[in-house]
Protein backbone atom coordinates (compact mmCIF):
# COMPACT_ATOMS: atom_id res chain seq x y z
CA UNK A 1 0.00 0.00 0.00
CA UNK A 2 1.28 3.36 -0.94
CA UNK A 3 1.89 6.16 1.07
CA UNK A 4 -1.33 8.33 -0.90
CA UNK A 5 0.04 12.11 0.03
CA UNK A 6 2.28 14.89 -0.42
CA UNK A 7 4.27 17.43 1.58
CA UNK A 8 4.03 21.13 1.09
CA UNK A 9 7.57 22.38 -0.17
CA UNK A 10 6.10 26.44 -0.61
CA UNK A 11 2.91 26.98 1.00
CA UNK A 12 2.49 30.11 -1.43
CA UNK A 13 0.93 33.38 -0.46
CA UNK A 14 -2.91 31.71 0.82
CA UNK A 15 -3.34 27.78 -0.35
CA UNK A 16 -6.61 26.76 1.12
CA UNK A 17 -8.13 22.90 0.91
CA UNK A 18 -11.75 23.78 -1.23
CA UNK A 19 -14.65 21.92 -2.36
CA UNK A 20 -18.36 22.79 -3.00
CA UNK A 21 -18.46 24.12 0.86
CA UNK A 22 -21.09 23.68 3.32
CA UNK A 23 -24.29 24.99 2.17
CA UNK A 24 -27.27 24.55 4.45
CA UNK A 25 -25.81 25.75 8.63
CA UNK A 26 -26.30 29.17 7.55
CA UNK A 27 -28.99 29.33 10.28
CA UNK A 28 -26.10 28.44 12.92
CA UNK A 29 -23.74 31.34 11.62
CA UNK A 30 -21.82 28.66 8.87
CA UNK A 31 -20.47 30.12 6.13
CA UNK A 32 -21.33 27.99 3.07
CA UNK A 33 -16.91 28.25 2.04
CA UNK A 34 -16.04 26.58 -1.11
CA UNK A 35 -14.39 27.27 -3.90
CA UNK A 36 -13.78 30.79 -4.65
CA UNK A 37 -14.08 29.91 -8.60
CA UNK A 38 -16.46 27.43 -8.53
CA UNK A 39 -16.11 26.03 -12.35
CA UNK A 40 -12.42 25.91 -11.89
CA UNK A 41 -12.68 23.69 -9.34
CA UNK A 42 -15.16 21.75 -10.95
CA UNK A 43 -13.19 21.31 -14.54
CA UNK A 44 -10.20 20.53 -12.26
CA UNK A 45 -11.79 17.74 -10.94
CA UNK A 46 -12.84 16.61 -14.27
CA UNK A 47 -9.52 16.59 -15.96
CA UNK A 48 -8.41 14.11 -13.01
CA UNK A 49 -11.48 11.81 -13.52
CA UNK A 50 -13.23 13.13 -9.50
CA UNK A 51 -16.61 14.34 -9.07
CA UNK A 52 -17.09 17.90 -8.58
CA UNK A 53 -17.33 17.44 -4.81
CA UNK A 54 -13.67 16.40 -4.64
CA UNK A 55 -11.33 18.70 -2.57
CA UNK A 56 -8.84 20.56 -4.24
CA UNK A 57 -5.87 23.43 -3.57
CA UNK A 58 -6.81 26.84 -3.92
CA UNK A 59 -3.95 29.03 -4.40
CA UNK A 60 -3.52 32.90 -4.12
CA UNK A 61 -1.25 34.28 -7.35
CA UNK A 62 2.34 32.92 -6.13
CA UNK A 63 1.18 29.33 -6.40
CA UNK A 64 2.75 26.55 -4.27
CA UNK A 65 5.30 23.61 -4.59
CA UNK A 66 4.12 19.93 -2.84
CA UNK A 67 5.90 16.75 -3.35
CA UNK A 68 4.60 13.97 -4.41
CA UNK A 69 4.68 10.86 -2.09
CA UNK A 70 2.70 8.52 -3.97
CA UNK A 71 2.89 9.18 -8.03
CA UNK A 72 -0.99 10.66 -8.67
CA UNK A 73 -2.64 12.29 -12.03
CA UNK A 74 -3.29 16.22 -11.33
CA UNK A 75 -4.80 19.34 -13.28
CA UNK A 76 -4.11 23.03 -12.59
CA UNK A 77 -7.37 25.75 -14.21
CA UNK A 78 -8.26 28.09 -13.19
CA UNK A 79 -5.85 31.42 -13.08
CA UNK A 80 -3.31 30.38 -16.16
CA UNK A 81 0.06 29.57 -14.48
CA UNK A 82 3.31 28.00 -15.35
CA UNK A 83 3.01 24.25 -14.58
CA UNK A 84 6.60 22.00 -13.59
CA UNK A 85 7.46 18.68 -12.44
CA UNK A 86 11.06 18.15 -11.50
CA UNK A 87 11.89 21.72 -13.18
CA UNK A 88 10.30 20.32 -16.60
CA UNK A 89 7.38 22.35 -17.71
CA UNK A 90 3.95 20.29 -17.57
CA UNK A 91 0.57 21.05 -19.09
CA UNK A 92 -2.18 23.91 -17.70
CA UNK A 93 -5.59 22.59 -17.99
CA UNK A 94 -5.19 19.01 -18.75
CA UNK A 95 -4.39 15.60 -16.69
CA UNK A 96 -0.54 15.76 -15.85
CA UNK A 97 1.08 12.45 -14.37
CA UNK A 98 3.09 13.27 -11.36
CA UNK A 99 5.88 10.28 -10.68
CA UNK A 100 6.45 9.37 -6.64
CA UNK A 101 8.99 11.25 -4.93
CA UNK A 102 8.44 14.47 -7.64
CA UNK A 103 8.12 17.91 -7.02
CA UNK A 104 5.56 19.47 -8.61
CA UNK A 105 5.36 23.53 -9.08
CA UNK A 106 2.35 25.41 -9.61
CA UNK A 107 3.79 29.32 -10.48
CA UNK A 108 2.57 32.62 -9.99
CA UNK A 109 -0.50 33.64 -12.00
CA UNK A 110 0.15 35.37 -15.40
CA UNK A 111 -3.57 36.76 -14.89
CA UNK A 112 -6.35 36.16 -12.11
CA UNK A 113 -5.90 35.02 -9.02
CA UNK A 114 -6.75 31.86 -7.99
CA UNK A 115 -5.66 28.13 -9.67
CA UNK A 116 -7.22 24.96 -8.77
CA UNK A 117 -5.13 21.78 -8.02
CA UNK A 118 -7.20 18.83 -7.79
CA UNK A 119 -6.01 15.29 -7.86
CA UNK A 120 -6.99 12.14 -8.59
CA UNK A 121 -8.95 10.93 -5.68
CA UNK A 122 -8.58 14.40 -4.37
CA UNK A 123 -7.52 15.52 -0.70
CA UNK A 124 -8.49 13.23 2.24
CA UNK A 125 -8.73 16.28 5.37
CA UNK A 126 -11.15 15.79 7.58
CA UNK A 127 -14.68 17.17 6.87
CA UNK A 128 -16.15 19.17 8.94
CA UNK A 129 -20.08 19.34 8.53
CA UNK A 130 -19.70 17.44 5.25
CA UNK A 131 -17.52 19.47 3.53
CA UNK A 132 -13.55 19.35 3.69
CA UNK A 133 -13.66 23.35 2.41
CA UNK A 134 -10.99 25.69 4.54
CA UNK A 135 -13.48 28.92 6.31
CA UNK A 136 -11.20 32.23 6.76
CA UNK A 137 -14.14 34.00 7.95
CA UNK A 138 -15.06 31.40 10.64
CA UNK A 139 -12.24 28.98 11.10
CA UNK A 140 -13.65 25.85 9.96
CA UNK A 141 -11.94 22.94 7.90
CA UNK A 142 -8.29 22.10 7.39
CA UNK A 143 -5.75 25.13 8.03
CA UNK A 144 -4.37 26.92 5.23
CA UNK A 145 -0.98 25.09 4.14
CA UNK A 146 1.95 25.66 5.53
CA UNK A 147 5.61 24.60 4.54
CA UNK A 148 6.32 20.87 5.81
CA UNK A 149 2.46 20.36 6.26
CA UNK A 150 1.13 17.04 4.65
CA UNK A 151 -1.95 16.29 3.11
CA UNK A 152 -3.37 12.58 2.86
CA UNK A 153 -4.95 11.90 -0.87
CA UNK A 154 -8.02 9.64 -1.42
CA UNK A 155 -8.30 6.64 -3.83
CA UNK A 156 -8.99 7.21 -7.37
CA UNK A 157 -12.48 5.71 -8.03
CA UNK A 158 -12.63 6.19 -11.53
CA UNK A 159 -10.02 6.20 -14.70
CA UNK A 160 -8.84 9.54 -15.12
CA UNK A 161 -10.61 10.40 -18.82
CA UNK A 162 -8.65 10.22 -22.28
CA UNK A 163 -6.83 13.43 -22.58
CA UNK A 164 -8.77 16.58 -22.17
CA UNK A 165 -7.25 20.34 -22.47
CA UNK A 166 -9.06 23.71 -21.84
CA UNK A 167 -8.53 26.91 -23.59
CA UNK A 168 -7.36 29.91 -21.29
CA UNK A 169 -9.89 32.73 -21.63
CA UNK A 170 -8.28 35.42 -21.90
CA UNK A 171 -7.78 37.83 -18.91
CA UNK A 172 -10.39 40.06 -18.11
CA UNK A 173 -10.74 43.83 -19.83
CA UNK A 174 -13.15 44.60 -16.72
CA UNK A 175 -15.81 42.74 -14.66
CA UNK A 176 -19.19 42.78 -15.14
CA UNK A 177 -21.93 41.79 -12.79
CA UNK A 178 -25.51 41.27 -13.42
CA UNK A 179 -26.99 42.00 -10.11
CA UNK A 180 -30.93 41.88 -9.52
CA UNK A 181 -31.77 45.18 -7.35
CA UNK A 182 -33.44 43.97 -3.70
CA UNK A 183 -33.47 43.44 -1.13
CA UNK A 184 -32.65 46.96 0.26
CA UNK A 185 -32.68 48.58 -3.04
CA UNK A 186 -34.88 51.12 -1.39
CA UNK A 187 -32.62 52.28 1.25
CA UNK A 188 -31.03 53.97 -1.68
CA UNK A 189 -32.31 57.07 -3.56
CA UNK A 190 -32.88 56.90 -7.25
CA UNK A 191 -29.46 58.80 -7.93
CA UNK A 192 -27.71 55.90 -5.49
CA UNK A 193 -29.53 53.42 -7.82
CA UNK A 194 -28.50 55.04 -11.39
CA UNK A 195 -25.02 55.28 -10.03
CA UNK A 196 -25.48 51.29 -8.99
CA UNK A 197 -26.05 50.33 -12.62
CA UNK A 198 -23.75 53.38 -14.40
CA UNK A 199 -20.92 53.81 -12.34
CA UNK A 200 -17.08 52.04 -12.84
CA UNK A 201 -15.32 51.08 -9.54
CA UNK A 202 -11.88 48.84 -9.05
CA UNK A 203 -11.38 45.84 -7.33
CA UNK A 204 -9.87 46.86 -3.87
CA UNK A 205 -6.61 45.18 -2.49
CA UNK A 206 -8.67 44.67 0.84
CA UNK A 207 -10.54 41.71 -0.96
CA UNK A 208 -10.17 38.27 0.39
CA UNK A 209 -12.36 35.12 0.17
CA UNK A 210 -15.14 36.90 2.41
CA UNK A 211 -15.64 39.57 -0.21
CA UNK A 212 -14.59 41.39 -3.18
CA UNK A 213 -14.16 45.14 -2.06
CA UNK A 214 -14.44 48.23 -4.31
CA UNK A 215 -12.90 51.91 -4.84
CA UNK A 216 -15.22 54.51 -6.74
CA UNK A 217 -18.25 56.10 -6.37
CA UNK A 218 -20.06 55.92 -3.51
CA UNK A 219 -23.82 54.73 -3.37
CA UNK A 220 -25.90 58.15 -2.00
CA UNK A 221 -28.68 56.49 0.93
CA UNK A 222 -32.11 57.47 1.16
CA UNK A 223 -32.54 56.46 4.64
CA UNK A 224 -30.26 56.63 7.81
CA UNK A 225 -30.21 54.42 10.79
CA UNK A 226 -29.60 50.88 10.92
CA UNK A 227 -30.97 47.87 9.95
CA UNK A 228 -31.49 44.65 12.14
CA UNK A 229 -29.12 42.01 11.65
CA UNK A 230 -30.97 39.65 8.77
CA UNK A 231 -29.54 36.85 6.61
CA UNK A 232 -27.51 37.26 3.59
CA UNK A 233 -26.69 35.19 0.64
CA UNK A 234 -23.47 34.10 -1.44
CA UNK A 235 -23.24 37.44 -4.01
CA UNK A 236 -25.52 39.94 -2.03
CA UNK A 237 -23.67 43.53 -2.37
CA UNK A 238 -23.93 45.06 0.28
CA UNK A 239 -23.29 48.62 1.74
CA UNK A 240 -21.74 49.89 4.35
CA UNK A 241 -21.78 53.61 5.49
CA UNK A 242 -18.86 54.25 3.16
CA UNK A 243 -21.34 53.80 0.29
CA UNK A 244 -18.99 51.58 -1.64
CA UNK A 245 -20.34 48.05 -2.82
CA UNK A 246 -19.03 45.33 -0.93
CA UNK A 247 -19.53 42.01 -2.82
CA UNK A 248 -19.95 38.69 -1.18
CA UNK A 249 -18.02 36.04 -1.94
CA UNK A 250 -18.06 32.13 -0.17
CA UNK A 251 -16.65 33.20 2.87
CA UNK A 252 -19.12 35.52 3.90
CA UNK A 253 -20.60 36.37 7.21
CA UNK A 254 -24.01 34.73 7.32
CA UNK A 255 -26.10 37.89 8.51
CA UNK A 256 -25.32 41.57 8.47
CA UNK A 257 -26.88 44.89 9.34
CA UNK A 258 -25.49 46.81 6.45
CA UNK A 259 -28.02 46.95 3.64
CA UNK A 260 -27.72 44.79 0.85
CA UNK A 261 -28.84 46.67 -2.57
CA UNK A 262 -28.30 43.75 -4.82
CA UNK A 263 -27.70 40.30 -5.58
CA UNK A 264 -25.02 39.46 -8.58
CA UNK A 265 -26.13 36.17 -10.16
CA UNK A 266 -23.93 33.45 -9.20
CA UNK A 267 -22.92 32.27 -12.35
CA UNK A 268 -20.58 35.92 -12.17
CA UNK A 269 -18.80 34.61 -9.31
CA UNK A 270 -15.94 32.89 -10.77
CA UNK A 271 -14.73 35.59 -12.70
CA UNK A 272 -15.04 37.62 -9.53
CA UNK A 273 -13.01 35.40 -8.17
CA UNK A 274 -10.29 36.21 -10.78
CA UNK A 275 -10.35 40.06 -10.56
CA UNK A 276 -7.23 41.47 -9.95
CA UNK A 277 -6.95 44.64 -7.47
CA UNK A 278 -7.56 47.59 -9.95
CA UNK A 279 -9.66 45.09 -12.36
CA UNK A 280 -12.81 48.23 -13.49
CA UNK A 281 -15.63 46.32 -12.27
CA UNK A 282 -19.44 47.61 -13.17
CA UNK A 283 -22.89 46.33 -12.22
CA UNK A 284 -25.49 45.91 -14.96
CA UNK A 285 -29.22 44.88 -14.24
CA UNK A 286 -29.82 41.30 -14.27
CA UNK A 287 -32.28 40.06 -16.40
CA UNK A 288 -34.71 37.74 -15.04
CA UNK A 289 -35.21 34.17 -16.27
CA UNK A 290 -31.43 33.57 -16.86
CA UNK B 1 -50.39 44.31 13.73
CA UNK B 2 -48.67 41.90 15.56
CA UNK B 3 -48.53 37.89 15.75
CA UNK B 4 -50.78 36.06 17.30
CA UNK B 5 -50.05 35.32 21.04
CA UNK B 6 -52.58 32.83 21.59
CA UNK B 7 -53.44 29.55 20.49
CA UNK B 8 -56.51 27.96 19.04
CA UNK B 9 -56.80 31.17 16.20
CA UNK B 10 -59.43 28.96 14.39
CA UNK B 11 -61.65 29.45 17.22
CA UNK B 12 -60.99 32.99 17.55
CA UNK B 13 -61.63 34.58 14.54
CA UNK B 14 -61.24 38.12 16.00
CA UNK B 15 -57.56 37.18 15.84
CA UNK B 16 -56.18 36.98 12.46
CA UNK B 17 -53.95 33.40 11.86
CA UNK B 18 -52.35 35.38 9.14
CA UNK B 19 -49.00 37.36 10.38
CA UNK B 20 -48.31 40.02 7.87
CA UNK B 21 -45.40 39.79 5.70
CA UNK B 22 -43.74 41.73 3.08
CA UNK B 23 -41.62 39.70 0.45
CA UNK B 24 -38.60 40.83 -0.99
CA UNK B 25 -36.87 39.65 -3.90
CA UNK B 26 -33.15 38.28 -3.21
CA UNK B 27 -31.59 37.20 -6.47
CA UNK B 28 -32.57 34.93 -8.97
CA UNK B 29 -33.44 32.26 -6.23
CA UNK B 30 -34.31 33.82 -2.94
CA UNK B 31 -36.82 35.80 -0.36
CA UNK B 32 -36.51 37.75 2.58
CA UNK B 33 -39.53 37.62 4.14
CA UNK B 34 -39.93 40.76 6.28
CA UNK B 35 -42.32 40.58 9.84
CA UNK B 36 -43.52 42.89 12.32
CA UNK B 37 -41.74 41.06 15.47
CA UNK B 38 -39.38 38.73 16.28
CA UNK B 39 -42.32 36.28 17.66
CA UNK B 40 -43.63 36.58 14.22
CA UNK B 41 -40.49 35.60 12.64
CA UNK B 42 -40.24 33.03 14.98
CA UNK B 43 -43.79 31.91 14.06
CA UNK B 44 -42.92 31.63 10.38
CA UNK B 45 -39.17 29.99 10.81
CA UNK B 46 -41.48 27.31 12.71
CA UNK B 47 -44.07 26.94 9.86
CA UNK B 48 -41.02 26.29 7.62
CA UNK B 49 -39.38 23.76 9.62
CA UNK B 50 -42.59 22.00 10.01
CA UNK B 51 -43.50 22.07 6.08
CA UNK B 52 -40.21 21.02 5.23
CA UNK B 53 -40.41 18.03 8.02
CA UNK B 54 -43.34 16.92 6.69
CA UNK B 55 -41.93 17.29 2.97
CA UNK B 56 -44.32 19.98 2.03
CA UNK B 57 -41.89 22.63 2.02
CA UNK B 58 -40.35 23.41 -1.76
CA UNK B 59 -36.82 22.45 -1.98
CA UNK B 60 -34.67 25.21 -0.62
CA UNK B 61 -30.85 26.06 0.62
CA UNK B 62 -30.61 27.92 3.55
CA UNK B 63 -33.33 29.16 6.05
CA UNK B 64 -31.87 31.86 8.01
CA UNK B 65 -34.42 33.22 10.86
CA UNK B 66 -33.03 37.22 11.86
CA UNK B 67 -34.22 39.87 14.18
CA UNK B 68 -37.39 40.87 11.81
CA UNK B 69 -36.79 38.62 8.89
CA UNK B 70 -36.32 35.16 7.41
CA UNK B 71 -34.22 34.45 4.55
CA UNK B 72 -35.35 31.29 2.13
CA UNK B 73 -33.03 30.72 -0.21
CA UNK B 74 -32.62 28.12 -3.27
CA UNK B 75 -36.22 28.52 -4.70
CA UNK B 76 -36.65 27.29 -7.70
CA UNK B 77 -39.60 29.40 -8.27
CA UNK B 78 -39.40 32.62 -5.65
CA UNK B 79 -42.19 34.09 -7.10
CA UNK B 80 -44.76 31.17 -6.98
CA UNK B 81 -43.55 30.43 -3.21
CA UNK B 82 -44.04 34.04 -2.20
CA UNK B 83 -47.38 34.26 -3.53
CA UNK B 84 -48.47 30.70 -2.07
CA UNK B 85 -46.71 31.85 1.38
CA UNK B 86 -49.01 34.97 1.78
CA UNK B 87 -52.30 32.25 1.93
CA UNK B 88 -50.40 30.09 4.96
CA UNK B 89 -52.38 29.86 8.36
CA UNK B 90 -49.26 30.51 10.83
CA UNK B 91 -50.07 29.48 14.05
CA UNK B 92 -47.97 31.68 17.05
CA UNK B 93 -44.77 29.26 17.81
CA UNK B 94 -45.48 27.20 20.86
CA UNK B 95 -43.47 27.53 24.00
CA UNK B 96 -45.05 25.13 26.36
CA UNK B 97 -43.52 21.54 26.17
CA UNK B 98 -40.44 22.77 25.14
CA UNK B 99 -37.19 21.81 27.31
CA UNK B 100 -35.53 25.04 28.54
CA UNK B 101 -31.55 24.50 27.92
CA UNK B 102 -29.86 25.29 31.50
CA UNK B 103 -26.38 27.03 31.28
CA UNK B 104 -24.46 27.71 34.05
CA UNK B 105 -22.57 31.55 34.21
CA UNK B 106 -20.07 32.79 36.36
CA UNK B 107 -20.76 36.32 36.68
CA UNK B 108 -17.65 37.37 37.16
CA UNK B 109 -17.28 39.57 34.13
CA UNK B 110 -15.66 42.87 34.37
CA UNK B 111 -18.59 45.08 32.85
CA UNK B 112 -21.58 44.06 35.49
CA UNK B 113 -20.96 46.82 37.67
CA UNK B 114 -21.44 49.36 34.20
CA UNK B 115 -24.34 47.32 33.01
CA UNK B 116 -26.12 47.70 37.13
CA UNK B 117 -25.17 51.44 36.50
CA UNK B 118 -27.05 51.35 33.15
CA UNK B 119 -29.65 49.47 34.62
CA UNK B 120 -29.69 51.49 37.72
CA UNK B 121 -29.80 48.56 40.51
CA UNK B 122 -27.37 46.36 41.94
CA UNK B 123 -24.87 44.18 40.48
CA UNK B 124 -26.28 41.44 42.79
CA UNK B 125 -29.93 42.42 41.09
CA UNK B 126 -28.43 41.59 37.87
CA UNK B 127 -27.74 38.48 38.42
CA UNK B 128 -31.12 38.16 39.55
CA UNK B 129 -32.41 40.08 36.67
CA UNK B 130 -30.38 37.90 33.97
CA UNK B 131 -30.09 34.41 35.55
CA UNK B 132 -34.25 35.16 36.04
CA UNK B 133 -34.85 35.30 32.67
CA UNK B 134 -36.00 32.75 30.12
CA UNK B 135 -34.18 33.70 26.90
CA UNK B 136 -34.89 32.05 23.27
CA UNK B 137 -32.19 31.92 20.44
CA UNK B 138 -33.58 34.30 18.15
CA UNK B 139 -30.98 33.18 15.42
CA UNK B 140 -27.53 32.82 15.07
CA UNK B 141 -24.46 34.04 13.32
CA UNK B 142 -21.38 36.51 13.66
CA UNK B 143 -19.84 33.32 14.12
CA UNK B 144 -20.97 29.11 14.15
CA UNK B 145 -22.76 28.66 17.19
CA UNK B 146 -23.16 32.42 18.15
CA UNK B 147 -26.76 32.99 19.07
CA UNK B 148 -28.55 36.02 19.43
CA UNK B 149 -30.82 35.75 23.06
CA UNK B 150 -33.37 37.67 23.31
CA UNK B 151 -35.80 37.81 26.61
CA UNK B 152 -34.74 40.94 28.36
CA UNK B 153 -37.16 43.90 28.46
CA UNK B 154 -36.64 46.92 26.43
CA UNK B 155 -35.65 49.32 29.67
CA UNK B 156 -32.79 46.33 30.11
CA UNK B 157 -31.14 47.21 26.78
CA UNK B 158 -27.89 48.18 26.65
CA UNK B 159 -25.56 49.96 24.24
CA UNK B 160 -22.20 48.78 22.99
CA UNK B 161 -19.28 49.55 24.36
CA UNK B 162 -17.69 52.76 23.23
CA UNK B 163 -14.29 50.33 22.34
CA UNK B 164 -14.44 47.34 22.05
CA UNK B 165 -12.32 44.98 23.01
CA UNK B 166 -9.36 43.36 20.78
CA UNK B 167 -10.26 39.88 22.52
CA UNK B 168 -13.11 38.23 24.64
CA UNK B 169 -12.26 34.80 26.09
CA UNK B 170 -14.22 31.67 25.05
CA UNK B 171 -17.58 31.56 27.01
CA UNK B 172 -17.78 34.73 27.81
CA UNK B 173 -22.07 36.41 28.78
CA UNK B 174 -22.17 39.08 26.73
CA UNK B 175 -25.21 41.62 26.22
CA UNK B 176 -25.42 44.27 23.57
CA UNK B 177 -29.07 46.27 22.44
CA UNK B 178 -32.12 43.62 22.93
CA UNK B 179 -29.58 40.58 22.85
CA UNK B 180 -27.71 38.52 25.03
CA UNK B 181 -24.56 36.42 23.68
CA UNK B 182 -21.74 33.78 24.62
CA UNK B 183 -19.39 33.60 23.00
CA UNK B 184 -18.20 29.95 21.08
CA UNK B 185 -14.39 30.94 20.29
CA UNK B 186 -12.28 34.31 21.21
CA UNK B 187 -12.63 36.70 19.52
CA UNK B 188 -12.63 40.53 19.41
CA UNK B 189 -16.22 42.16 20.67
CA UNK B 190 -17.86 45.64 21.91
CA UNK B 191 -20.98 44.19 24.00
CA UNK B 192 -20.89 44.31 27.99
CA UNK B 193 -19.57 41.41 29.69
CA UNK B 194 -21.24 40.00 32.19
CA UNK B 195 -19.77 36.71 33.16
CA UNK B 196 -17.94 33.08 31.62
CA UNK B 197 -19.75 29.59 30.57
CA UNK B 198 -18.10 26.29 30.37
CA UNK B 199 -20.40 25.18 28.28
CA UNK B 200 -19.08 24.25 24.78
CA UNK B 201 -21.64 26.32 22.55
CA UNK B 202 -19.71 24.56 19.00
CA UNK B 203 -18.31 21.67 18.66
CA UNK B 204 -18.25 20.46 14.92
CA UNK B 205 -18.35 16.85 15.65
CA UNK B 206 -21.85 16.86 17.85
CA UNK B 207 -25.23 17.02 16.04
CA UNK B 208 -25.91 19.95 15.92
CA UNK B 209 -22.48 20.87 16.28
CA UNK B 210 -24.31 24.79 17.55
CA UNK B 211 -25.64 24.51 21.13
CA UNK B 212 -27.87 27.49 20.87
CA UNK B 213 -30.15 26.75 17.33
CA UNK B 214 -32.77 29.11 16.76
CA UNK B 215 -36.14 28.81 18.65
CA UNK B 216 -33.78 27.12 21.48
CA UNK B 217 -34.72 28.09 24.86
CA UNK B 218 -32.24 29.02 27.30
CA UNK B 219 -32.08 29.82 31.17
CA UNK B 220 -28.64 30.91 32.64
CA UNK B 221 -27.86 28.96 36.10
CA UNK B 222 -25.98 31.53 38.49
CA UNK B 223 -23.03 29.43 40.07
CA UNK B 224 -20.27 30.36 42.43
CA UNK B 225 -17.20 32.05 41.78
CA UNK B 226 -14.48 29.38 41.61
CA UNK B 227 -10.85 30.42 41.96
CA UNK B 228 -9.91 27.32 40.00
CA UNK B 229 -12.62 26.90 37.29
CA UNK B 230 -11.03 24.05 35.74
CA UNK B 231 -12.03 22.42 38.87
CA UNK B 232 -16.03 23.22 37.73
CA UNK B 233 -18.71 20.87 36.22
Amino acid sequence: MTDRAFAVVRAGALTTVQDLGRAGHAHLGVPRSGALDADAHRLANRLVGNGPEAATLETTVTGCAIRMRSAVTVAVTGAPCPVTVDGRPAAWGAPVHVPADALLEVGTATYGLRSYLAFAGGIEAEPVLGSRATDLLSGLGPAPLTDGAVLPLGTPGAPVPAADAVPHAGPARELVLPVRLGPRDDWFTEAGLRTLLTGVWRVSSASNRIGLRTEGPSLERARDGELPSEGMPLGAVQVPPNGLPVLFLADHPTTGGYPVIGVVRESALPAAAQAAPGTPVRFVRAHSGA
Amino acid sequence: MTAPTTAGTRTQPAESPCLRMRTLPVGDHGLLVELDSGEAVEALHAELLRRAAAGRLPATREIVPAARTVLIDGLAEPERFAAELTGWDIPPAARSGARTLEVPVRYDGPDLADVAELWGVTPEEVVRIHSGTEFRVAFCGFAPGFGYLTGLPERYHVPRRATPRTRLPVGSVALAGPYTGVYPRSSPGGWQLLGTADAVLWDASREPAALFTPGTLVRFVPQPFDPHPEATQ
